[in-house]
């Protein structure tokens, strides 16, 4: 079975991050993000009957998609909730095609919105990483990718120059992006290096800042996409995989199942790498984009800080990443940080990249993480022309 | 030693754990090995995550091992933690991976260095696992 062809995106909402929430909850910020994606798409509320979503960060409950679904008057033929962290977005998106296939609805509407604000209760499951884990100090990602990183350059010789050269190519193109929150200013690699160290090897810069804010976007059926306003967006190929929760179980930390994921994507799709006009690769650090190019097969392995030294990955640059900015330029609001991944390249394939438009986007590459590398999906997205 | 709370975050046991945890209070350490495929198995459970089979069996470790990667914390996202300070992935001789704390200077620690287990009695009834270079 393939989803080539089957469904396409037609439509997008996207907030611009901010750092100070004040008392609004996520179902306000997402409610936004709702109206904004279905207007959009040319479609009306009563036209979306699948709904995908997650449970923020900032508001842990339980039966989700049935509160989202009603606070924003929806009656979905098929909702959930896709709950692969970083990696949901694009999770979502071919769950949408898959269900859009299978005959259940013809219009999907995927959704998160997040605050950067603590809950006021958390949930607490068994949980390995807090028996095994948070005892010796590792607590949030930032100690988990700074270990990726520094097993990475043993084994390959990365330097943290390479990991600073990404941070500084996607700040070029935020430049571009009036909806990134970190617009105002280009940044060298000196910059990067110079901030304070923070998890050795990595540099404030190498990390992204937290944020509020929200996106979301509809898949369609064929029918319905021939109508969109604007051209259509087609989901080419998926590809999804995990071998671990926590790094420390597994396989390796310097490889990834991006390699599987990226894998089953571009068999699905049919085409090849040099085929792809632009990556949107996700970015909670610079080490999660360089491990991500080479297990998605854009280079040789280990071979990824040679890489980024070699090509730009500026909007106009011969191998476009992150054109929006990626996180670390544009902000990593909570949990919906992935979202704009897939916001980014669905823009750019309608031709609505503005300023940052890369020339003639035909086919574009999408990898969204969750966890520390543990949940991949990757997308190939076309614009036929 | 202060008198002051213990105030980092503890373990708290599950009966699959408890023989681990109660292991490092009496400072040996003690994995899960698969008796079908000889795998060691860390953290405990109550089957093979390689075959699946029910016949795990305790069994004592060396206690020495491999520091697998590492980072020194210099920004604790926890305060009870003092930077910096080394936190690690440490490859023991028996195979398996666990995070843990590196008694060492930052300028110490490097990716492959050996290192063997020492028991830190963080409260009078837990005990964590850490490790030190051999």
């Amino acid at each position: 079975m393939s989803l080539k062809g089957k469904a396409a995106a037609i439509g997008i909402g996207e907030l611009k991050p901010f750092k100070t929430p004040g008392r609004e909850i996520a179902l306000e910020l997402m409610a936004r993000v709702a109206a904004e994606a279905v207007a959009d798409a040319g479609l009306e509320k009563g036209d979306i009957d699948g709904f995908f979503t997650c449970v923020p960060f900032s508001d842990p409950g339980w039966l989700y998609p049935a509160s989202a679904a009603e606070f924003l008057g929806l009656h979905p033929r098929m909702l959930n909730i896709v709950d692969t962290g970083g990696a949901a977005p694009a999770g979502m998106f071919w769950r949408a095609a898959a269900a859009i296939d299978a005959g259940l609805c013809n219009a999907v509407l995927c959704v998160i919105a997040d605050l950067n604000r603590e809950p006021e209760h958390r949930l607490s499951p068994f949980s390995v990483q807090r028996e095994f884990e948070a005892p010796y100090g590792n607590i949030g990602p930032n100690c988990s990718y700074a270990m990726i990183a520094q097993r990475h350059m043993f084994e390959y010789g990365t330097r943290p120059e390479h990991l600073a050269k990404i941070a500084v190519d996607q700040r070029t193109n935020a430049l571009k992006n009036p909806l990134a929150l970190f617009n105002d200013r280009p940044l060298t690699i000196e910059d990067v290096l110079s901030s304070r160290l923070i998890v050795d090897p990595l540099h404030l810069y190498d990390i992204v800042s937290p944020c509020a804010g929200g996106a979301a976007f509809v898949v369609a059926s064929r029918d319905i996409a021939r109508r969109a306003k604007h051209p259509p967006v087609w989901l080419l190929g998926a590809g999804e995989h995990c071998h671990h929760s926590s790094i420390t179980y597994a396989p390796s930390i310097t490889s990834s199942p991006v390699q599987a994921a990226a894998q089953t994507a571009f068999g699905q799709a049919g085409v090849t790498h040099q085929e792809i006009d632009f990556v949107s690769l996700y970015d909670c650090y610079t080490i999660t984009v360089l491990v991500s190019i080479e297990d998605a097969g854009f280079c040789k392995k280990g071979q990824g800080g040679p890489f980024v030294m070699e090509h730009s990955l500026t909007y106009e640059g011969d191998f476009p990443c992150n054109t929006h900015g990626g996180q670390l330029s544009f902000g990593q609001p909570g949990l919906a940080g992935g979202m704009s991944h897939v916001t980014e390249a669905i823009r750019q394939l309608m031709g609505r990249g503005g300023e940052r438009q890369v020339k003639d986007a035909a086919l574009g590459f999408v990898n969204c993480n969750g966890g520390v590398m543990s949940e991949q999906t990757s997308l190939i997205l076309e614009r036929k022309s | 030693m202060s008198a002051t709370e213990y105030a980092k975050p503890l373990p708290k046991p599950s009966p699959m754990s408890e023989p681990f945890w109660e292991a490092a209070r009496r400072h040996e350490l003690w994995l899960q090995r698969c008796a079908d495929c000889g795998q060691f198995v860390f953290y405990p459970r109550p089957q093979c995550p390689n075959c699946w089979s029910a016949k795990l069996e305790w069994k004592q470790a060396s206690g020495r091992g491999r520091i697998y990667s590492y980072t020194v914390v210099r920004r604790a996202t926890h305060r009870a933690f003092t930077e910096p300070y080394v936190l690690a992935i440490v490859e023991l001789e028996e195979g398996a991976r666990m995070t843990t704390n590196i008694e060492a200077t930052p300028e110490q620690v490097r990716v492959g260095m050996p290192v063997s287990v020492f028991f830190d009695d963080v409260t009078p009834d837990r005990t964590l696992v850490k490790f030190k270079p051999a």
